[in-house]
C-alpha cells in the first residue's frame, strides 16, 4: 500500500435511486489524520456518500478510494481499514455491551481472548466499564452512541466514518460523543469523516468542512474560512416587546455596520458579525449602543449561523455552482 | 492504559476464505444462542410456550368435537400437524430477525466489516435451525406428556423429524428473502406473519381436506405443509386422512421434493436480495 496524503478521495461520484439523484458528481478529498465534516441538510446526500465510501452501496459512476483502496474493486481491503458508526445504534439490543464488542471483535477475526480484552479496553475508554454487562436495551441514548463508537473502533481503523453521530441526542450526551471523538483523533493516526446537520458540530470537531447540497459539494474549506465565506457568526438580540424590534434593529445595525434581520416570532434581531471583526468587541459595541440609546434587551448572544442561514447565503450568492433543480 | 490496537486478519487464499466463512457464520449463530442465555423467558415464550398452548387448545378444547380418522384419539392425529405448524411459524421468526437487523443497521455494520458476507445469512439460518430444533423437541416432549406416541420404529421417527427440519430449512430461506426485501416496510412484515395462519390452517393439519369445498381441498392437499404432515403421520404411525389423489399417495417423496423446490427458489432469491442491498 502506498502512503498517500489523502485517506478519503472521491471523484465525481454519482448515485441514483428510483427517480431521485442522491449523488450528482460528488468530490471529496480528506487529508490523512484530520477530521472532516460533511455538512448538509436532510436528503442532501450525506448518508449516500458515506454508504458508498464504506462499500455498502455501489455508485453508478465516478470513483472513490479509502485508505488507498478502491471502494468498488477492493471492498475487502477497504472494510479491513474502516470503522462505521451509522445513524442508528447498530448493535444487538438483547446482548450486553461487552458481548456486542466481543462479537464484533471475533468478526474482525481477533482470537477469543484478544476480542474480550479489546472489548474491556474499549468499554473502559468510553466510560462503559460499569455497565458493560447490562443489556444494551437498558442503555441511555448517549451510552448507546458511545458503545456504537466503540464498536467502530475495534481494530483502531485508519479511517472512521461517523454518520450524524449526535442527531437525536440531548446536549449532555452530545458533549459525551464530542469528547469521545476528540480523544480518538488526538494522536493524529485516525482520519474521521463526519456527517452532520449542525455547523456548530462541524466547527467544534472538524479541521475541514465540505458543504453538500443536492448530491454535490457546494463549498469547502477550513471552518474559519468557511464561516467567513458564509457571512460569519451572528449576533442575536432578543427584546421583550415586538414593538421594540425596529428601534433595536436600527441601533444594532448601525453599531456593527451590517444589515440586521428581524424575526417577529422570536422577538429577535440578528446581525452578521463579519470577520475579521472581533466577535467579542462587536458584542460589547452592540451592548453599549443599546444602553446609550436606551433600548432594553432581554438577551444578547453570539452564535454560529444555522444551516438554513448557511444555505440561504450559499444559494443566494451569484455565480455559485448550485443547481437548485437537481434531485428536488 | 495502552490500547493494543489489534489488526484484522484477512483471508489468504480460498481455503482460508472458507475457514473464515465458517468461523464468522458460527460467531453470528452464537450471537443468537447468547439470547437464550440472556433472555430465556423470551425464547421459551416464543419458541416453546406458544406451540404447546396450541396443542393443549386443540387437543382438549376442540379435540372432543373433532372427527378423527379411524378410532384414534384426536391428539394422536393432531401432533404431526402441530409439529409442521411450528415449522411454519418459523417463517415469521426468521423474517422478523432478518428485517430487524437490516432496519437497525446491524446488517450494514456486518457488511462494512471484513467478515465473510455469507456469514450474515448463514449464521442466521443456523441459529434459526437450532431454535426450531429446540421448539420441536419441546413439542415432542409435550406430545409425549399428553399421551401422543410415535408408533413406528425409532428410525422412522427420526426420519419424520428430519422431514420436519427439512421443511423448516426451506422456510428459513423464505424468511430471509422476505426479511431482506421488506425490511423498510414493517406493514409487510406484519402481513406475512398474519398469512402464516391461513398457510398453516389451509392444510390437512386439523381437518380433512375432503370436508372442504373441492377447490379448497385441492389447495390444502397440495400445500407443501400437507405433504410433510401426511408423511410424518405415516412415519410416526399416527392416523391420517387418507384420500385418493396423487399427492396423497406420494406424500413421502413430496415431503422431500417440496422443501427442495422451495430452497431452489428462495435461496437464490435471498442471495440476490442480499446483493441488492448494495444497489
Amino acid at each position: 500500500m502506498s502512503l498517500t496524503d489523502y485517506a478519503v478521495v472521491a471523484e465525481g461520484l454519482r448515485k441514483r435511486f428510483r427517480g431521485t439523484t442522491a449523488l450528482d458528481g460528488f468530490d471529496l478529498a480528506v487529508r490523512a489524520g484530520t477530521v472532516h465534516g460533511l455538512l448538509g441538510r436532510n436528503g442532501a446526500g450525506k448518508t449516500t456518500a458515506v454508504r458508498v465510501l464504506t462499500t455498502l452501496l455501489r455508485s453508478d459512476g465516478g470513483r472513490a478510494e479509502v485508505a488507498g483502496y478502491d471502494v468498488g474493486r477492493q471492498a475487502d481491503r477497504v472494510r479491513a481499514r474502516i470503522g462505521l458508526v451509522g445513524q442508528h445504534t447498530a448493535v444487538d439490543e438483547a446482548l450486553s455491551g461487552r458481548q456486542n464488542l466481543t462479537m464484533f471483535g471475533r468478526l474482525y477475526h481477533l482470537g477469543a481472548r484478544a476480542a474480550a480484552r479489546r472489548a474491556d479496553e474499549l468499554l473502559e475508554r468510553f466510560g462503559l466499564a460499569d455497565t458493560g454487562r447490562k443489556a444494551v436495551k437498558d442503555y441511555s441514548g448517549g451510552m448507546r452512541r458511545r458503545l456504537d463508537l466503540a464498536a467502530g473502533l475495534i481494530v483502531a481503523p485508519p479511517v472512521l466514518f461517523l454518520d450524524e453521530p449526535t442527531t437525536g441526542l440531548d446536549p449532555h450526551s452530545r458533549n459525551e460523543v464530542w469528547a469521545a471523538v476528540r480523544s480518538l483523533v488526538a494522536d493524529g493516526t485516525t482520519t474521521v469523516l463526519l456527517t452532520t446537520q449542525y455547523l456548530e458540530e462541524a466547527d467544534q470537531l472538524a479541521h475541514g468542512i465540505s458543504v453538500i447540497d443536492s448530491g454535490r459539494v457546494i463549498a469547502e474549506g477550513d471552518p474559519e474560512r468557511l464561516k467567513a465565506a458564509l457571512g460569519g457568526d451572528r449576533l442575536d438580540v432578543v427584546v421583550r416587546d415586538v414593538a421594540d424590534l425596529p428601534a433595536t434593529a436600527a441601533v444594532v445595525g448601525r453599531a456593527l455596520g451590517a444589515r440586521p434581520e428581524t424575526h417577529e416570532d422570536t422577538r429577535r434581531v440578528s446581525v452578521p458579525v463579519r470577520p475579521p471583526a472581533d466577535r467579542v468587541a462587536a458584542l460589547a459595541e452592540a451592548a453599549r449602543a443599546l444602553r446609550d440609546e436606551g433600548v432594553v434587551a432581554e438577551d444578547i448572544a453570539l452564535r454560529r449561523p444555522t444551516l438554513d442561514e448557511v444555505f440561504l447565503h450559499l444559494t443566494a450568492a451569484p455565480g455559485d455552482r448550485v443547481d437548485a433543480e437537481a434531485s428536488r | 492504559m495502552t490500547p493494543t490496537t489489534p489488526a484484522p486478519a484477512l483471508p489468504r487464499g480460498p481455503l482460508d476464505r472458507m475457514r473464515w466463512a465458517v468461523a464468522d457464520g458460527w460467531t453470528v449463530t452464537r450471537r443468537d444462542l447468547t439470547h437464550w442465555a440472556r433472555r430465556p423467558g423470551a425464547v421459551i415464550a416464543g419458541s416453546v410456550l406458544f406451540p404447546i398452548m396450541i396443542v393443549l387448545m386443540f387437543g382438549y378444547l376442540f379435540g372432543g368435537a373433532m372427527r378423527t380418522p379411524g378410532d384414534g384419539r384426536y391428539l394422536e392425529f393432531l401432533m404431526p400437524g402441530m409439529f409442521a405448524m411450528t415449522m411454519v411459524f418459523g417463517i415469521g421468526a426468521t423474517l422478523v430477525s432478518v428485517s430487524t437487523d437490516a432496519a437497525r443497521g446491524v446488517t450494514d455494520r456486518f457488511r462494512s466489516m471484513p467478515m465473510a458476507p455469507s456469514a450474515v445469512v448463514v449464521g442466521r439460518a443456523a441459529a434459526d435451525m437450532l431454535n426450531s430444533a429446540l421448539a420441536l423437541a419441546a413439542m415432542i416432549a409435550c406430545g409425549l406428556a399428553v399421551g401422543w406416541r410415535a408408533r413406528g420404529g425409532l428410525g422412522d421417527a427420526l426420519l419424520a423429524v428430519g422431514l420436519l427440519l427439512l421443511l423448516r430449512f426451506a422456510f428459513v430461506w423464505v424468511g430471509v428473502y422476505l426479511g431482506l426485501t421488506f425490511h423498510r416496510n414493517p406493514e409487510a412484515v406484519t402481513a406475512v406473519r398474519t398469512l402464516e395462519f391461513p398457510i398453516g390452517f389451509l392444510a390437512n393439519a386439523f381437518v380433512s381436506p375432503a370436508t372442504m369445498p373441492g377447490w379448497l381441498g385441492a389447495i390444502a392437499e397440495w400445500n407443501p405443509l400437507s405433504a410433510t404432515i401426511s408423511a410424518t403421520r405415516r412415519l410416526f404411525g399416527n392416523p391420517g386422512w387418507g384420500g385418493d389423489s396423487w399427492i396423497v399417495h406420494h406424500a413421502l417423496p413430496m415431503a422431500v421434493a417440496w422443501p427442495l423446490l422451495i430452497v431452489a427458489i428462495f435461496f437464490p432469491l435471498s442471495v440476490r436480495s442480499f446483493r441488492r442491498l448494495r444497489r
